[in-house]
């Protein structure tokens, strides 16, 4: 069963082929359209037989994400979808498994889920559609809004710090860690094709626009373009209309914005350590008023499914699995 | 060995029970007494009984871990429910287990360990073997801790520690001499278990010869017993605890139905000892998953299921709790998955180690909404084997969840299996759906006919791309639906498809040889137990009818005839009356219970009390 099924020479697909007969349900605006296009668009780059593709999700609007894809998919219970790829990843290493996922989906309920299934660096692809808010529940904050948020559930403000998914992913040990923007095509299309290529666990938070409970939530980045520091490896950290600012790391590993002359930080996506990474991550809208995008993150690691198999296949070459010399092991006696 | 010079009587049947302190090792004691016996061809049955904590303070009465083992030259059905000898390694086990010594049983002590201090600590006040407390028992004191150091003084290599912690198999040892048990085979043991240290398989092997020994020697034993080999059917037999056997079961269904097993599981007791039984024999291609919890362990089975694996999870009470809302997922989505509930003592952590069979309502009714599961429940530790393979051969055919339920008893307890014929053991077959609908669309959600399961097609297959989920799915598409009436279409079909499966199943057997008006009916890991109380009743000249229950969900399609059949129908659980409950609801029978929750399994004499309070 582990053989794939395609054998590669199959005509060459467009994003239409990825398209389901399902009719889309999103809120007019809303900013899951244009992932749903990004991701339709850069399918047919994988080459990789559509039936090999799964996308499993947990529950909220960007879960629903599955019925519209033209793969196969689970839209499955809330938080779990990392828990539920997990066990098709490994049992399946032939298919091609994503995982889509809100805020609260996956940073709230699926907390667990998630950090465990970066650590253990499954071969999943998590898209956390991030949009600061429970979409699909009308407005509640989420794990991911700024406090003092107010919103049906916290009229005077919503008192809790939020996780930047950011350094929750480095802290859980993802081996691949980046952002996009929905509307950023080109760049959330560079960030999928290289979580594609990638080993193991890639986690792509995608800044996401819900224009009926959250709207403008990102518009320092959606909007002023001018304040999203474009993380490319190999090149040096600046931004700005002009590319006037730069990014630094301080004698203590943090990360400063300066501007104007100076000597930023070249960027190293493969650095062995997390803690570059992870002081680029601290720069956010509420720090500086600006937050990179693009690849945080990205290292080799042995892939769970990987050693898993080995495992698997150690043991059969070490005995053959017989089941009558399986039940007949240990102390036997017979009676005549 | 030298040859007995002292007379030998013989016995029918004889249960030993072990008990000393967590650090004792008398749960290695026990299992070496049982292959001792087994090999010998006795009839057996174990029960061991240990505290959750793993080294509560030594000495203590918390502290204490017992191992009981009945064998005869006959068939036996439980792990009986006095011993007739008690092996009490210090105070506290004295204190904690005489209670079950019938009077005129044989004690055998550590005289060694009644010190002030130990006395003190399991709350004696003065000490049992002078004070004249033990006047009504065959009591044999024994220096079994200095007569173990003398016995191991000479090894070189071993700490005073070490040597006084081979006093088990001085026991051990005094044991097999009393019971004419074989050795060898324990004297091999050590050798392999402390290959890395011989000295310390050396210092065992003097201390189980010395124990030997000693039991020839000594006065104080004036016969040893003798119980002959029974005439079990004939075959090749080995001991098999109930955890070992459903591992084994799992393994079977995977090899039968061609489908790898994958194993989501998070460690509690008693589960555990599945998931590292099958960690073991990833040479069939088994993939176990230590998940992060109870709710990733069983997304994850569910996951591999969807991807064509056979997708288990096993876990007990508190962790199956945690597992409710994915398995009504599995629900929804009519796919295969297997839930092991290996039951213990409850609510919320309650009894760890101890049984129970109170989770039945609970993975019958624990989910939202109309969610029917069926649900079997294995009635011995060999009978594990068999549940195992039956329970995923009804997932795979109907898409379905099913619970299995088994408890810490079961699990912990264990019986001499026949091995059986594994060419005999049929094939499950499996039909994934693999091309295309000659016209029109991929149906995700149109039934068989007979079984009414939906097909399933693993993705990887080209052509059959199709989502599933857990909104409400319109009949034969399978596309999100909120109709009214469609709903209620598909709630039906779900509780018809699980009805149904009562016509695959065997009828509810009724073992009623004299005709009675009184029916016993009993379920999962009681049967020993009540199987012995019904023969005890018999042998007495009552009459009396029993019947146990493998299906809970749905029942045996004769059941109501079975129950309406009888003037009085009893049912002994270990709740307070689940069972009784839904075959009441459901057959208008005004059955009776029998219920002790004490964390412990029924004894024979209760059950046959019960019965006999009947007739
Ligand atoms: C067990 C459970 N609890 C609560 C809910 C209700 N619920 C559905 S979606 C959701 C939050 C969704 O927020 P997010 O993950 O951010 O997704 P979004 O809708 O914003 O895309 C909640 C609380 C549920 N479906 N299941
Ligand atoms: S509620 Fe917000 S996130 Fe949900 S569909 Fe509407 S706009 Fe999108
Ligand atoms: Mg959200």
């Amino acid at each position: 069963m582990s053989e794939p099924n395609g054998n590669g020479a199959q005509p060459k697909l467009t994003a239409k082929a990825y398209k389901t007969d399902q009719e889309v349900r999103w809120c007019p605006g809303c900013g899951d359209y244009a992932i749903l296009a990004a991701l339709q668009g850069f399918m047919p780059e994988l080459e990789i037989p559509k039936e090999r593709i799964v996308f499993v999700s947990g529950i909220g609007c960007a879960a629903r994400f599955p019925y519209y894809m033209e793969t196969y998919g689970m839209h499955s219970i809330h938080g779990r979808a990392p828990a539920i790829a997990t066990g098709l990843s490994v049992s399946r290493p032939d298919l091609s498994v994503w995982v889509v996922t809100g805020d609260g989906d996956a940073l709230s309920i699926g907390g667990n889920h998630l950090i465990h299934a970066l650590r253990r660096n499954v071969n999943i692809k998590i898209l956390l559609f991030n949009n600061e808010i429970y979409g699909l529940t009308k407005g509640q904050y989420s794990p991911t809004s700024p406090r003092g948020k107010v919103t049906k559930s916290t009229p005077m403000g919503s008192l809790d710090w939020p996780f930047n998914p950011i350094s929750l992913a480095i802290g859980a040990e993802a081996t691949f860690v980046a952002r996009a923007i929905d509307t950023d095509r080109a760049q959330l299309t560079e960030v999928l094709r290289a979580a594609a290529a990638h080993k193991g666990s890639a986690f792509i938070e995608i800044f996401q626009n819900c224009n009926i409970f959250n709207d403008n939530a990102f518009d320092f980045v959606r909007e002023e373009k001018e304040n999203r520091i474009h993380l490319q490896h190999g090149e040096p950290v600046r931004f700005g209309a002009e590319g006037e600012r730069g990014v630094r790391l301080r004698s203590d590993g943090s990360a400063e914005v300066f501007e104007g002359d100076g000597d930023p930080l070249a960027w190293d996506a493969h650095h062995p350590e997390a803690s570059p990474a992870f002081a680029l991550s601290r720069l956010t809208r509420d720090t500086v008023g600006a937050t990179p995008i693009g690849i945080f993150r990205d290292v080799e690691r042995p892939v769970y499914d990987e050693l898993m198999a080995d495992q698997l296949r150690t043991a059969s070459e070490q005995r053959e699995g017989k089941l009558g010399a399986l039940l007949a092991g240990g102390d036997t006696w017979t009676i005549s | 060995m030298a040859k007995d010079t002292k007379p030998v009587e013989q016995v029918d049947s004889v249960i030993v029970r072990f008990a000393g302190d967590s650090g004792d090792g008398m749960q290695l004691t026990g299992g070496r007494f049982t292959s001792e016996t087994a090999v010998l061809g006795n009839d057996l049955s174990t029960f061991p009984d240990f505290p959750a904590e793993i080294r509560a303070p030594a000495g203590s009465l918390p502290g204490v871990s017992g191992f009981q083992v009945h064998f005869a030259d006959h068939d036996i059905l439980t792990p009986g429910d006095a011993p007739n000898v008690l092996v009490a390694m210090n105070p506290a086990a004295l204190k904690t287990n005489l209670r079950d010594l019938p009077r005129g049983g044989t004690l055998i002590v550590d005289q060694d360990t009644f010190t002030e201090r130990n006395l003190a600590k399991a709350g004696y006040d003065a000490n049992p073997l002078e004070d004249g407390s033990l006047d009504g028992y065959d009591v044999h004191t024994v220096p079994l801790t200095s007569m173990t150091l003398e016995a191991t003084k000479e090894v070189e290599g071993v700490t005073k520690r070490e040597a006084e912690r081979a006093k088990n198999m001085f026991a051990l040892g005094l044991m097999s001499w009393l019971y004419h048990r074989p050795t060898d085979n324990t004297v091999s043991f050590l050798e392999r278990k402390f290959a890395k240290r011989p000295e310390i398989a050396e210092a065992n092997k003097r201390a189980f010869h010395a124990g030997y020994a000693f039991g020839e020697t000594t006065e104080d034993f004036a016969v040893s017993y003798q119980v002959k080999p029974a005439k079990l059917r004939p075959g090749t037999y080995r001991n098999i605890t109930g955890n070992q056997a459903l591992a084994f079961g799992l393994i079977a269904a995977s090899v039968k139905s061609g489908l790898p097993l994958f194993l989501g599981a998070y460690p509690i007791t008693p589960a555990s000892s599945i998931l590292e039984e099958l960690a073991r024999h990833k040479n069939f291609g088994v993939r176990t998953f230590q998940a992060e919890d109870e709710i990733a362990a069983v997304g994850a089975a569910l996951g591999a299921s969807f991807g064509g694996s056979l997708g288990v999870s096993t876990s007990a009470g508190p962790g199956v709790v945690l597992k409710s809302e994915t398995v009504g997922l599995a629900v929804a989505l009519e796919l295969p998955l297997l839930i092991l509930d290996i039951q213990r003592a409850g609510p919320s952590t309650g009894m760890p180690t101890k049984p129970e069979q109170a989770d039945l309502l609970m993975v019958l009714f624990g989910r939202n909404s109309e969610s029917p599961v069926p649900v079997l429940a294995a009635s011995t530790p060999a009978q594990c084997f068999d549940a195992a393979i039956e329970a995923a051969r009804i997932a795979l055919k109907y898409r379905t969840p099913v619970y299995l339920l088994s408890d810490a008893y079961l699990a912990n307890g264990s019986e001499p299996w026949l091995l059986p014929d594994v060419d005999a053991i049929p094939p499950i077959e499996v039909d994934f759906t693999t091309e295309p609908p000659a016209e029109g669309d991929f149906q995700p959600y149109v039934r068989d006919d007979e079984t009414l399961a939906r097909p399933w097609a693993i993705p990887g297959t080209p052509g059959l791309e199709h989502r599933i989920g857990g909104l409400e799915k319109q009949d034969v598409t399978g596309n999100v639906d909120y109709d009214p009436e469609n709903h209620d279409l598909m709630t039906r079909l779900r509780a018809q498809k699980v009805a149904g499966i009562a016509s695959d199943i065997p009828e509810l057997e009724v073992d009623d040889p004299d005709g009675a008006d009184l029916l016993v009916l009993s379920w999962g890991g009681t049967y020993g137990p009540v199987a012995a109380g019904v023969r005890r009743v018999r042998g007495d000249g009552g009459k009396v009818a029993h019947a146990h229950l493998h299906y809970v969900n749905p029942f045996p399609r004769n059941t109501g005839e079975v129950v309406g059949a009888y003037e009085r129908v009893l049912i002994p659980e270990i709740n307070l009356g689940q069972l009784r409950k839904l075959i009441r609801a459901e057959f208008l029978v005004d059955a009776a219970g029998f219920n002790l929750v004490r964390g412990l399994p029924f004894r024979a004499s209760e059950v046959q009390e019960a019965i006999e309070a009947m007739l």
